[in-house]
């Protein structure tokens, strides 16, 4: 249901909701996604991203995102700078994803330390986006709930093990999908929850065996 | 919130509130959020459109391209006919936003960050002319997020989707409810003020040179602007418009789904393609390439 705070906000660095606020959130997701400050990004920019992203400071507001900085933050536009000073080495390419693609897209790859993480996001106006892949695998995340997001081998049973270990914390279960590549081998969970996980929930869902990978990301404000 | 004006209009009529009234209640019956916390994002809304404005009027500020930006502080020493009213009021501030806006600021996207000076401008300036506190004010812009949220629903506020009429269109239209709102308007007369400014607006193409949100979008703010204020000033007068408010924002729709894509955001059509277009955007943002990261290869 759309709300007034939908049309009356967000409060943001100009100049543009799409190019500049949403460009920021997607980059906010991709720190979120590796779990801690990237220290080498690749960041390609597709259609109208790609076109105007310059004049927009779509580099500099996907930059600002990656540094951990809200779509309101002044520092977005000194972030390419700021980047730099905190050790963060960031690539920007033109590329062209295909026309299946929404024209305000990215691809961002990050890494640190031995930690590397890959999205496809895409900005879809007003500041709402939308997370189309996440290391290779197909999602639609909007990055309106916290999620939680991890990679397991596909064994019967984790559903259940994870919506136990949720609902013993009082972790409510919003939304949940499942995207296999092929039968046995990993396939990547999406729990949207009302609230973020808690930790002892994590601490048994990252203990399960078949899972390789946990991330925790919170609503992408 | 309300798909149709007119049944927001009937409601608020019948319970003898305003429409902002109207708004702040039906969100806090969503069950999302309760009514302070409604009014607080509401209130800080206000504040950063009022830093918005008394930054851009400073006459510091240019754009990334340098296209845009010292005019809104013209406005503020406006010369011509209007001068010393509450018009030129509406002008300066609409202006100050959006080159706040364009110099990568802080502004609210209302509805959109292109439409962002729009309700600024109307409200602050009112505001100044007529004293209005705070808590009026905060009251108006759930008035335009209600107007919005039903030009939303039934229409579009993308300028890709449905062109300029659907944001700064929109945006005016907001204001124009908004105002009657903080000047003690009726609910009908609100809705006929939305009619009114947004029947002006139709038709309004997207067409920003090189695609940026500058040039004409900056100006479209401030004309924006007086649409609304041509919408609030006839609707108080008593003008009640023909065409029902809701069948209003539907021909917006209409028209926004049957412009050409040139006139959609894409610089391909109107203003960006005039050759004196072509040529600005072409130096600016060659220029700007020049200034970039040097990583603009193409890879497919």
């Amino acid at each position: 249901m759309i709300s007034i705070l939908d049309i009356i906000g967000p409060v943001m660095v100009g100049p543009s909701s799409s190019h500049t606020a949403g460009a920021c959130r997607i980059g906010l997701f991709a720190r979120a996604l590796l779990g801690v400050p990237p220290l080498e990004a690749e960041v390609e920019l597709h259609g109208s991203f790609a076109r105007t992203g310059v004049g927009h400071g779509t580099d500099r507001a996907i930059a600002g995102g990656l540094l951990g900085f809200l779509p309101d933050d002044e520092r977005l536009r000194e972030s390419l700078t700021l980047a730099e000073k905190a050790g963060l080495r960031i690539e920007f390419r033109n590329t062209r994803l295909g026309d299946q693609h929404h024209p305000n897209t990215t691809r961002i790859t990050v890494r640190a330390h031995d930690l590397k993480a890959r999205i496809v996001g895409s900005s879809l106006g007003a500041g709402r986006i939308l997370i189309t892949e996440i290391d290779g695998f197909p999602v639609e995340v909007t990055g309106a709930s916290p999620v939680l997001v991890f990679i397991a081998q596909d064994v019967p049973g984790i559903i259940s093990a994870v919506s136990t270990a949720l609902a013993r914390q009082g972790d409510n279960i919003a939304s949940l999908k499942v995207f296999r590549r092929k039968k046995g081998g990993d396939a990547i969970h999406i729990y949207e929850l009302d609230a973020p996980a808690s930790r002892s929930a994590l601490e048994v869902i990252h203990a399960l065996s078949a899972v390789r990978m946990i991330r925790s990301i919170p609503r992408i404000t | 919130m309300f798909e149709s004006l007119n049944e927001a209009c009937d409601r608020a009529e019948e319970l003898g509130i305003s429409l902002g009234e109207l708004a702040l209640r039906t969100e806090a019956e969503g069950g999302l959020r309760t009514r302070e916390e409604v009014e607080h994002s509401l209130r800080r809304a206000l504040e950063v459109m009022r830093s918005a404005v008394t930054r851009g009027l400073r006459g510091d500020l240019y754009s990334v391209s340098g296209l845009v930006g010292g005019d809104a502080a013209k406005l503020s020493r406006a010369v011509g006919p209007l001068k010393g009213t509450v018009f030129t009021d509406v002008l300066a501030s609409a202006l100050a936003v959006q080159e706040v806006n364009a110099a990568m600021g802080v502004i609210v996207a209302a509805p959109t960050a292109g439409g962002a000076g729009v309700l600024p401008g109307v409200l602050l300036g009112l505001a100044r002319t007529h004293a209005l506190d705070d808590d009026v004010l905060v009251r108006a812009l759930a008035t335009a997020g209600l107007v919005g949220a039903v030009v939303a629903q039934r229409a579009s506020l993308s300028g890709a989707e449905g062109g300029c009429q659907a944001e700064t269109g929109a945006a005016a239209g907001m204001a124009a409810a908004a105002g009657i709102d903080a000047l003690g308007g009726t609910p009908t007369e609100a809705i006929h003020a939305v009619a009114l400014t947004m029947q002006g607006t139709l038709g309004l193409v997207c067409d920003p040179l090189g695609g940026l949100v500058e040039v004409p979008c900056v100006y479209r703010n401030a004309t924006g602007g007086a649409m609304a204020l041509a919408g609030i000033e006839m609707a108080l007068a008593g003008v009640r418009f023909p065409i029902p408010v809701d069948e209003v924002i539907d021909t917006m729709g209409e028209i926004g789904r049957s412009m050409d894509v040139r006139y959609r955001e894409t610089a391909g059509g109107g203003l960006a393609a005039t050759p004196t277009g072509r040529r600005l955007a072409r130096e600016r943002l060659v220029q700007l390439k020049g200034k970039g990261s040097g990583k603009g290869t193409e890879t497919s």
